[in-house]
């Protein structure tokens, strides 16, 4: 017993070689459903509401209340599933998982067990710099409630509940033990974002908390057939920790193993800010659930044609929309990727990209200026001020040469923050391209009186600095003039 | 008849008030004035609540309300509520010490239902705590007294529903049911009780027992008054998913208010006797009263018929297996952390907290049946104990399922195997089981059953019931209705 009782903590790096071990690795993903309202009643799943506040008699957990099945979650769900391509069962049933804890206020928690919504399903995987693409089998997908939250750092010396998320829909991705190294987790748990977010089931965002992973790992000899005892890591709160956890937690199993100790099945807490795994209390891990049918909820049967639209309405999934974009825009493989890592970006590449034409063109801007500008100001590219339509239009601008490119970085900057159509900008800030000669031969004259030194050795023949010159006006004009017309003047100017 | 309190049904009171010669407040000013004085001077402990105040803002609403008065079937009509269904702004407390201070926030669909039907609240009534018992004598506030003879038990688990009627203080009142627990106090208290069918009245704000069993059933004086209380209070609700969208028949249709005593016949209904409801151990002097009742119904034209239903012994086993294995999840809610009592433990941990406000605030019976369903559904039992008895259950509705299909309209049976018995006769848990040995199959199966007054035995009454399929409360009525007229005032001699 004091085998299991006993804390302990193994840090990353303990230099020990585990190339004889090979890691194993199942991911269970829980995922919150983008839902208005909540599982099993009709308050609000708004993340971020003041504690307490999207809560009824239902969520609440008071007495006498009963759940009542949100479709909406169904249907994401359903959709979900058939992403990972899963089977839809055409009856499922829902079952409490019991256990006591604050923030879950029936005492149980409503979920499925024995009958999920969906089984066997996969997930591909592309090859990661340690490993060739896999196939990583989907045991099961099915629904369940969120609990609470506990808030232990809200007051001194007691834990505060909040049960807004209390009823949340989630839906549980459980993987089959298919991975063999951190890289493969790591990847295996983007690409499920990935696929989440162009399904639009989940905003799948580990920091608010609607994108959660609990992960399984063992080790065993290479070349074994046989899994070896596995351990639950949990904790984990961002995908790098789960590869730095995953890393720390099989070093400790491989010093386990080469000791000639066994490995306890036990549930493991990563601690990200020391960067160390520790054993949970036996008592926190060794729940029995007693599941049995929740008696409140009648089997979730769903007929074929239900889960026929969803297959048919499904939104394009990631591998498609690189594949399609690849053709028709005909972008090399590192655009291609960059421009469809969200559902959004890609949308909004798409969109200027139909409406300019030229895609070569649209996809520098998107992946250049505006990406760029949209880290500057952390900000995405969902919330982004400039309407595809605009972005195109300022394209537009600079193809006809009515603003230079220069000009249409600044005009960009202010469509940015102000949202405004380029043209406006443009004629507001005085950034049309300035081909008067008149105008730009005061600009010429200026920039000569300013660099006398540079303007005779121009004139001495010193052809390279005519950039110089030129850059200097292009200044001037604060991108206005055009850099073509301006040469022509210079060399009028001096005769060449 | 001794200690028959004098009462008034539905039908009397609709009548006093369509001759206007009383309004709204004068029938719930009286209702009141009895419920007070049935606690406070008859000592029977019915109420743990009265909402006298609602009650009166009620009946003055509707003393103005001209349109109420013409189309409310209940319109004016106080009831009692067993204080295990919601109702905003009153307690809500099972019975039990843990609920201690909890005010419920929002109305349970059915009083809800029967409030929009025009009937007044006027309290929330005594019960065996969470619903688990037979007597009322596990209320952590004390047993109510059947009002027929103050010495014996009133039955239960509705126990305070069922007196506040026979008391004569409501014609009509909720009470709930998860094994008899409306039916075999109706038949110790002298009064009809109704146990519909499984889904046809929302459950939403009866705090669960086991949920699977669970629903909410009516007592009234005479059949039509329960009828009438069931035909408001049935049908499809939202916020139940185990309701049924199934149409609710005039179950009054074929027998209008008022006409009681007028014999009914009773030709084509096939009557079934299963014999496994007249066993050695039932009181031979209520196996006559039924064999009279039987009687009544053949010469009517019914035909009665010997049929068997082989699994009845089996449905005590079964349904102590899983109506605890719900009720230790059904109750993990009442955990002292947002509600009800706190009790903090020695060493201040959460845990401590939990042992601490459970230990203190359940009682024994409770205790006892949190302590089985849990054990029922742990890891290495769960198909031993639960999983069979979901089995043998399906079995049990198969009988009902058979016999109904077989050209048998509706089941007689005795409703309970004795009369009301002193109160501290049955310390034994499973002889205090054994009450609810004719009730639970029909909790069990689903099927909706009626109990009602067929005679008395030394005095106190015994009870008849029918039972019939899934959602043919009509039938059952029907047949109630005729027994009920046949037997006149023996009913209650």
């Amino acid at each position: 017993m004091t085998h299991a009782d006993a804390p302990r903590t193994t840090h990353a790096h303990t230099g020990r070689t585990t190339h004889e071990y090979e890691m194993v690795v199942g991911l269970e993903v829980h995922v919150q459903l983008k839902t208005r309202t909540k599982a099993f009643c009709s308050c609000s799943a708004n993340f971020g509401d003041p504690p307490n506040t999207n809560v009824c008699p239902t969520c609440l957990g008071l007495p006498g209340a009963l759940p009542v099945l949100n479709e909406r979650a169904v249907d994401l769900a359903i959709r979900a599933a058939l992403a990972l391509g899963c089977d839809v069962h055409e009856t499922s049933i829902f079952a409490r998982k019991n256990y006591f804890y604050p923030d879950l206020p029936k005492g149980y928690q409503i979920s499925q067990y024995d009958k999920p919504l969906a089984t066997g399903g996969h997930l591909e995987i592309g090859a990661t710099e340690k490993g060739g693409a896999i196939s990583v089998g989907i045991t099961r997908v099915h629904i369940e409630e969120d609990a609470g939250k506990s808030l232990h750092d809200r007051f001194r010396g007691v834990t505060a509940i909040d049960l807004n998320r209390a009823g949340v829909p989630l839906i549980e991705i459980v993987s089959e033990p298919d991975m063999r190294s951190t890289e493969q987790a790591g990847a295996y748990l983007r690409t499920l974002k990935q696929i989440l977010e162009y399904m639009d089931v989940s905003d799948v965002s580990m920091e608010e908390g609607s994108l959660r992973v609990d992960a399984n790992v063992s080790a065993r000899t290479r070349g074994d057939s046989k899994l070896g005892q596995k351990t639950e890591v949990k904790n984990l709160n961002s995908f790098s920790g789960v590869e730095r956890a995953l890393e720390v937690e099989f070093a400790r199993q491989c010093a386990l193993l080469d000791a000639g100790d066994t490995i306890d099945p036990q549930t493991m807490l990563w601690d990200a800010g020391t960067g160390e795994v520790r054993a949970a209390r036996t008592k926190e891990a060794s729940h029995d659930y007693r599941y049995f049918p929740e008696p409140d909820l009648p089997p979730l049967i769903l007929d074929r044609a239900r889960i026929d639209r969803e297959r048919k309405d499904l939104p394009e999934l990631p591998s498609a929309r690189r594949a399609r974009v690849r053709t028709e825009y005909q972008l090399a493989d590192y655009d291609v990727t960059v421009l469809t890592s969200s559902p959004a970006l890609a949308d909004y590449f798409e969109s200027v990209a139909r409406q300019h034409g030229d895609a070569k063109a649209a996809a520098n801007w998107v992946m250049g200026e505006v990406l760029a500008a949209l880290k500057a100001a952390g900000q995405d590219i969902a919330h982004v001020a400039v309407r595809p339509r605009d972005l195109a239009e300022l394209l537009n601008l600079v193809r006809d040469g009515t603003v230079s490119h220069t000009a249409a970085k600044q005009i960009l900057a202010v469509m940015m923050r102000s949202g405004d159509p380029p043209a406006q900008i443009a004629q507001r800030e005085g950034l049309l391209k300035v081909s008067d000669d008149d105008a730009l031969r005061r600009w010429l004259d200026e920039v000569l009186a300013e660099h006398p030194t540079e303007a005779e050795r121009f004139a001495a023949g010193e052809k390279k600095l005519q950039g110089v010159l030129i850059g200097a006006v292009m200044k001037k004009s604060r991108g206005s003039a055009d850099p073509k017309r301006l040469g022509q003047l210079l060399a009028e100017r001096f005769g060449t | 008849m001794t200690g028959a309190p004098a009462r008034t049904t539905v039908a009397q009171i609709i009548s006093s008030m369509r001759a206007a010669s009383r309004s709204p407040t004068d029938v719930t000013k009286a209702a009141l004035a009895r419920a007070r004085e049935v606690d406070e001077e008859e000592r029977l402990n019915v109420f743990l609540a009265r909402a006298d105040k609602s009650a009166m803002n009620a009946a003055r609403d509707l003393d103005r309300d001209a349109r109420a008065r013409e189309t409310a079937p209940l319109f004016g009509v106080p009831f009692a509520v067993k204080d295990n269904i919601s109702v905003e702004g009153l307690q809500v407390s099972c019975g039990s010490r843990i609920l201690d201070g909890y005010v419920a926030p929002y109305t349970a669909t059915a009083v809800e239902r029967l409030r929009d039907a025009g009937a007044v609240l006027v309290g929330k009534t005594n019960l065996d705590e969470f619903a688990m018992g037979s007597s009322t004598e596990n209320s952590a506030f004390g047993p109510t007294k059947n009002p027929i003879r103050p010495s014996v038990v009133p039955g239960g688990s509705s126990g305070g529903s069922a007196a506040a009627v026979a008391a004569g203080v409501v014609p009509i009142a909720l009470g709930s049911e998860t094994g008899g627990s409306v039916r075999q106090p109706a038949a110790f208290c002298g009064v009809v009780g109704v146990k519909p069918t499984y889904g046809r009245v929302s459950r939403y704000g009866l705090v669960a027992f086991g949920s699977s069993l669970d629903q909410i059933g009516v007592f009234g004086i005479t059949v039509s008054d329960a009828a009438l209380a069931l035909r408001c209070i049935a049908g499809r609700d939202e916020l139940d998913a185990t309701t049924a969208d199934v149409p609710v028949p005039d179950y009054l249709g074929s027998h209008p208010e008022g006409s009681e005593g007028s014999a009914v016949s009773l030709k084509g209904l096939v009557i079934g006797r299963p014999k496994e409801y007249f066993p050695k151990e039932l009181d031979p002097d209520i196996a006559k009263l039924c064999e009279r009742a039987l009687d009544r119904m053949r010469s009517l034209g019914a035909e009665v018929r010997d049929v068997s239903m082989p699994h009845t012994s089996l449905a005590i086993p079964v349904y102590y297996i899983v109506a605890p294995a719900e009720a230790s999840s059904n109750l993990a809610r009442f955990d002292g952390v947002r509600y009800g009592l706190r009790v903090p433990g020695d060493d201040a941990g959460l845990r401590g907290m939990y042992e601490a406000t459970r230990s203190r605030g359940f009682g024994a019976e409770v205790t006892r049946r949190i302590l089985l369903g849990t054990y029922v559904l742990s890891a290495g039992y769960y198909d031993a104990y639960y999983r069979k008895a979901m089995q043998v259950r399906s079995l049990i509705a198969d009988d009902f399922r058979r016999i109904f299909s077989s050209g048998v309209h509706v089941l007689f049976t005795p409703t309970t195997p004795t009369t009301a018995f002193p109160f501290g006769a049955r310390t034994e848990p499973y002889d205090m089981y054994l009450s609810d040995i004719f009730t639970c199959t029909a909790n069990l199966a689903g099927v909706p059953a009626i109990s009602l007054p067929i005679g008395r035995v030394g005095g106190l009454p015994a009870g008849g019931q029918f039972m019939a399929a899934h959602f043919d409360e009509l039938r059952m009525f029907q047949a109630a209705f005729a027994l009920e007229a046949a037997l006149g005032p023996e009913a209650h001699a």
